[in-house]
Parts: C-alpha cells; structure tokens; sequence
C-alpha cells in the first residue's frame, strides 16, 4: 500500500510550510514535495491602486524581503515613467541591495544554517539552534550577528527604517545620504569584511566534515538563471538576465528583462500555492532552473571585486566551472557578501553620492513596465500594466522562492532517498537534513524557524486511503 | 460684545457671546478633537468628533457649531464623550477602505492621528468595503474615495477661499462622494484652478499630489486658515 510521510511545520511566521515524502507499496522512498500556502492573491490586490505607491506596498505588504520587492518595484515604476534616474539615485539604490543581501544572508548562514553546519546535523536537537551555536562558539556566533546588523544598518541609514523602508521611487530615491550615515558605513567596512572572511576559512574547514551533505543535498544537474553585467560578471541590480546549463554552457544571454516571458514559462501546481516557473524553451521537465547564490555564481564570469574575484576562484577549483550541490548555497553566500562589502567600500567612496540630483519625476508614459533585482534569495521579477493615468490594470510577481520550487522538490527527494530507510523508524537527524535541504535555498518562509529552536514538525505516515498508520510529533 | 459665563470641566470660564463651545474650551486650555472643523472654513457640524456632554441634557453637543451661552455646564472629556467619539471614529474606519501601513499620509494623516487620540485599537464594526474609485485625471493631483471621511473641507476651501465652487457632494447614503464639476472627471474641470487648496484641506490622503509614495503626503491644513486672517486683515487696512 502506498504510504505517504508528512511534515508539518507550524512556523513562527506568516509562512507556512509542510514537507511530505510519498512512499510506495513497498515502504521506498517514490517522491518527495515541499508545499508553500502563501503569496497568492497579491497581485490582484493590488489592481487600482497606482503604480507609484507599489514599492512601498510590495514592501509592506509582503514581509519577505521587503528591500527587494521595493527595488524590483521601483524599477519597474522606472520603466512605467520611462526614465533614467540619476546615477546617484542608482549608486544609492545598488548600496541598498547590497546591505540586504548582506544582512539576508548573514542571517542565513550564522543564525539558520550555523547551527548545523557548525555543530552537526545529528548533534543534540535542543542545542542545535543559535544558543547552543553561542555557547560553543561565542565569538563566531557574535561576529555573525554584527555582521548581520551592518547590512540593516546599511539598510536603515539609506531609508531610515530597518524593516520597511518606503525610500526608493519610480524614478530614484526619496532621501540621499547623509555625511554621518556615510561615514558610519565606512567605520563599519573593515569589520564586516574580516567576519567575512573568517567565515568563509571557517566553512572551507568544514566541508570534508559534510561530505555526506555536499553529495545528497540537491546534488544534480539544472539550468541556472541571473543577472549579469554587460562585461558578463557578477551583477545584482541592473545588466541582463542569463541562463546557462548544466556544464556551464550559455543557453540564452544578453535577455532585456521585458523579455523574460519569452524566455520564462509558469506553472501553477494543484498542490502549493507557488507557481512553479521553467525556461520555456526546454519545457517544464527540462527546463528546471535554479535561482539564487549558487547560480549567480555559476552564471556570471567573474566576480566584480578582486577578493570575492579570488575566492570564486578557489571555489571554482574545488567545485568545477558549475557548482551542483545546494550545499554549496552556503558557500556561495559568503562570496557575495564579501562582494558585497567589497562594491559598499568603492561606492562609498564616489563623488557622485553627493549629487542632489536623485529623483526623476515624470508621469505614465509607457504602459507595461518590467523591473528585475537580484533579490539574496534569487532574481526577482515585477511586471506591471496601468492605464493611461498610472492605474495597476494587471501585476506579475516572480518570486525567488517560487523559481527554486522545482529544484527544492527534487532536493527533497534525493535527500529523503539519502537517509530515510525505513519509513517507521525515521532517525531525527534525517528530518532536520530534510529541513536543511529547504533551508539552503533559505525560502523566504521558513526563516526564523531556527532562531529560537527547532522547527515543530509533524510527520504522518499516510496510507493511500488516507489512513494514519504512524505519526512522530517533535 | 456680551460676555457669557459658562463651567467647561467644572472652571467657570468667560467667552464672548458668538464664540462656540470649541473656541471656549480651547482658550481655557481644554482641547477637544475635530475632523470637519478647519480654522478659516464654515463649520457643518458634520463629523461629531467634537461632541461634548451638556449636563442636564440626554443630547450631546457638537463643540465646533454650538454658541456658547450663560449657565451652561460642559464636560469635554466624560467616560460618555471619549465612548461616543471612538465609535465615531471607528464608523469613520469602517465605512471606506483606510490601510494606513500602505497609504500616502501615514504618520501625517488627521484620520490615523484621531484613531491614536480616542485609543481606537480595533474597530468593533465590519467593515463595509466598498467598492471606491480612484481619479487621477487632474495633471497634479489625485482622489482616492477610499480614503475620504466625506468632512467637505475640500468643498468649503474651494467655495469660501478660492471661490472655485469645483468640489460638490453628489449621491446619498453609502454612495455620497465629493465630485468636480458635477461628476466630471477633475482632469476635465473647467473650473478647477489647480491651486492646490483642497489638498492642503484635507485631513486624509484622500485628495494627494500625484507621484507619492507611502508616508510622503505631508498637509499643511492651517494654510487656509492663514489666508483667510490675512485676507480679513487686508480687508481691515483699505
Ligand atoms: S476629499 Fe478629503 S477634504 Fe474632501 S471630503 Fe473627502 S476627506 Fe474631506
Ligand atoms: S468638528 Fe465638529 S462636527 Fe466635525
């Protein structure tokens, strides 16, 4: 009879997800899905309203990631005014993505992630969260929470709140940036950066240590997809949108983001509220792509500073030309924030930031507009039409998250593979490496869930006639 | 002019016979909230947020229209008064669709500032989500219904101040709106003289300049009131 194993997690926040692993009659592993219930109906909510006020609504609204859901709006207010906002408006807008994927991914990788990469996946459950990181390791544990707290400080200083900065515009930015906050930001680079790269010397010692993870976390083959510059190197903000294959191999470049519906294809399972969406030109099975960290760095030729430059390298020798392994989002993340803190330490520095010119006002004069951003979690799309007098007539959103739905199915199933053998006497650590496996692609849902302790999780064995044959309740 | 004696809050306090409760009470240091009031404008005595407790008398007052007279006892800040005053305002939420976290005026609305100010921290009311229309025809300006409170101080500042007579209140019952021209579009108006002064009246962002986004709209509504003083003193030198 055919079973089927759920995981429920109740999380501390809005989203809400569950893990179920589907057995066949002879108790093996057959599939494996993650299912998210959030995010629907937001597009059309915001139908009416006018496209000037969408940054700050997607930012508001959706709580995710609220930096680049302003940025990606603004752009495509940008796109709506058709104008060029002033280059400090821009340099002032790419510091803004830079300190919240710094902060994102600080958090993913010190406060989420750390505790299992630092402690083990098997090691003690109680402990295994940000305390018992503290109590092992104090000094790294605090180092990465100011490290996290320099990208919202980046963050706040530029829009004036940490969580919900309503300061980009179509067409610039609201505020520029104060002398103080300036100097601010630049008394703080030089700490960030050596927590930076402490962490990363600290990761590269563990990685024999997660051999087991490193094979059977997402270990597969994919299309990757990201921004690049015009020069084919590392990009968050602006440039164009690229895939390449499975060996590195350029599938289509040099994408307008207008275009990315000729490019990209959405599907809409029956079973999660995410639309799942693939490159159109191979197809839904084929055409699986995956967004985020590892992708930028397997789509992009260099990386745009000389340190980040050099440890892509080395990453580059360990892991070949395109990295496989979700694992290796952990990895990847390092890299760009130190990128990221290396781009912070030249902006800092242009003379253009003291340019009062940041706003460009105009009124409709194109009636669709795309805008894309890297978000910390992967490329972000906004696409919206209005009508004539810059009402929201139609809205897309893609979603980071969403694009990786796909991989992180089949991440599930190969680590549900991996370490569930017998499906009534599932060892704790196999569940906690299946919430692992999620938490590499650090989905905007199931943040948080580690901070304060374990994720609750409630695992069914589920007959095919619905029937509950065994439950585990942690 | 007469004098009149009156106890606001148990002090016996004097005001000079026309004054209304509002000014009396203020003077004498006891603020009482309004919406619909504006300091320059004709008072409608619409909104009855200002409503204060006469004792003796099952009837509440509306502060900003009453006259002020000999022997009267007032209380305005009663457990009944500040009980009236949040349903008041909770009616006012629940009408028309206020999402202040993403609105243009946050932190700067009269609306958000009064729902502070009577401790409104939920309405009890469903409700009612109506269905309300956005113009942005006008080159500077814009109107969400969705967030007017129907106070018409955008229909007295164009009337009395600018002498436009553009805004009007047109429908009955849960389909009243303030109109341009007879339900035009305001873009269409031909009386409409862009100055601005409806704007600056009103105490939501339900008419705001284009192009803002959350918590831009900052209102100067004591503009209107600055105007007509110095227009009076204008008025006085000739
Ligand atoms: S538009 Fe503003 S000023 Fe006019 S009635 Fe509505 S809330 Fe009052
Ligand atoms: S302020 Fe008195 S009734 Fe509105």
């Amino acid at each position: 009879m055919a079973q089927r194993i759920l995981i429920d997690p109740v999380t501390r926040i809005e989203g809400h997800a569950k893990i179920t692993v589907h057995l066949d009659d002879n108790g093996a592993v057959s599939d494996a899905r993650f299912h998210v219930v959030e995010f629907r109906g937001f597009e059309k909510f915001c139908e009416g309203r006018p496209f000037w006020e969408m940054p700050a609504m997607t930012g508001r609204v959706c709580g995710i990631c609220p930096v680049s859901h302003l940025l990606a709006s603004a752009k495509t207010g940008d796109a709506i005014m058709a104008v060029a906002i002033p280059p400090a408006a821009e340099q002032l807008r790419r510091m803004m993505n830079l300190g919240q994927i710094i902060q994102s991914h600080a958090l993913s990788f010190f406060h989420l992630s750390g505790p299992d990469l630092f402690l083990g996946f098997d090691s003690e459950p109680s402990q295994r969260n940000v305390f018992g990181l503290m109590a092992q390791d104090p000094d790294l544990a605090r180092k990465g929470i100011r490290l996290r707290q320099f990208g919202q400080e980046v963050i706040e200083i530029l829009g004036g709140r940490k969580i919900h900065p309503s300061w980009a515009v179509p067409g610039g930015v609201r505020e520029g940036l104060s002398n103080s906050g300036r100097e601010r930001i630049r008394a703080w680079l030089p700490e960030a950066k050596a927590t930076t790269l402490e962490g990363l010397s600290r990761f590269k010692g563990l990685l024999d240590r997660h051999k087991l993870e490193l094979d059977s976390f997402g270990n597969f083959p994919s299309l990757f997809m990201s921004l690049v510059g015009d020069d084919g190197g590392w990009e968050h903000y602006g440039g164009h949108l690229k895939f390449v294959d499975s060996n590195g191999q350029t599938l289509a470049e040099r994408i307008e983001p207008k275009d990315y519906r000729t490019y990209i294809g959405e599907s809409v399972e029956h079973d999660s509220y995410l639309k799942s969406p693939y490159y159109k030109p191979l197809g839904f099975e084929a055409g699986l792509y995956r967004v985020g960290p590892l992708a930028r760095l397997n789509v992009c030729s260099h990386m745009p500073t000389p340190a980040a430059n050099q440890e892509l390298a080395e990453y580059r020798e360990r892991f070949q030309r395109t990295a496989h392994t979700a694992f290796l989002y952990h990895y990847a993340r390092l890299i760009e924030i130190l990128c990221g803190i290396e781009t912070i330490e030249q902006i800092i520095d242009d003379p253009v930031l003291d340019s009062h010119l940041i706003r460009a006002e105009a009124g409709v004069n194109s009636l669709e507009g795309v805008g894309v951003s890297e978000a910390p979690r992967g490329t972000l799309f906004h696409h919206y039409k209005v009508d004539e007098q810059g009402l929201l007539t139609w809205v897309n959103l893609i979603i980071a998250t969403g694009q990786n739905n796909l991989a992180m199915n089949r991440t599930m199933l190969q680590i549900a593979r991996q370490f569930i053998k017998d499906p009534r006497n599932i060892p704790e650590g196999a569940l906690n490496r299946l919430e692992a496996g999620i938490r590499a692609y650090d989905p905007c849902l199931s943040c948080s869930t580690h901070a304060l302790g374990q994720m609750p999780l409630i695992i069914q064995c589920v007959a095919a006639n619905g029937e509950i044959l065994h439950e585990i309740q942690r | 002019m007469a004098d009149k004696t009156l106890t606001i809050n148990g002090q016996v306090v004097q005001a000079q016979e026309g004054q209304t409760l509002l000014q009396a009470a203020r003077e004498a240091g006891f603020p009482i909230p309004t919406l619909c009031h504006l300091e320059g404008l004709s008072d409608p005595g619409s909104c009855r947020v200002c409503m204060v407790e006469q004792t003796g008398s099952s009837r509440l007052l509306p502060a900003c229209t009453t006259r002020v007279s000999d022997h009267l006892v007032i209380e305005t800040n009663s457990k009944r008064v500040r009980e009236e005053r949040r349903k008041v305002v909770e009616l006012l939420f629940a009408e028309r669709n206020h999402v202040c976290a993403v609105c243009v005026a946050c932190g700067h609305c009269e609306l958000q500032d009064l729902a502070i100010e009577v401790g409104m921290d939920h309405v009890r009311f469903d409700y009612d989500h109506p269905d309300c229309k956005i113009d942005l025809s006008h080159h500077l300006y814009g109107i969400d219904h969705n967030r007017c409170v129907l106070c018409t101080r955008c229909v007295r500042a164009c009337d009395e101040v600018e002498g436009a007579h553009t805004w009007d209140v047109a429908g009955w019952g849960k389909e009243t709106r303030v109109v341009t021209d007879h339900g035009q579009p305001w873009g269409n108006s031909e009386t409409c003289t862009s100055c601005g002064k409806c704007v600056q009246a009103c105490p939501t962002a339900a008419i705001f300049i284009k192009g803002m986004t959350v918590a831009e709209s900052r209102k100067h509504p004591a503009e209107i009131g600055f105007l007509v003083k110095s227009r009076e003193h204008l008025h006085c030198q000739d």
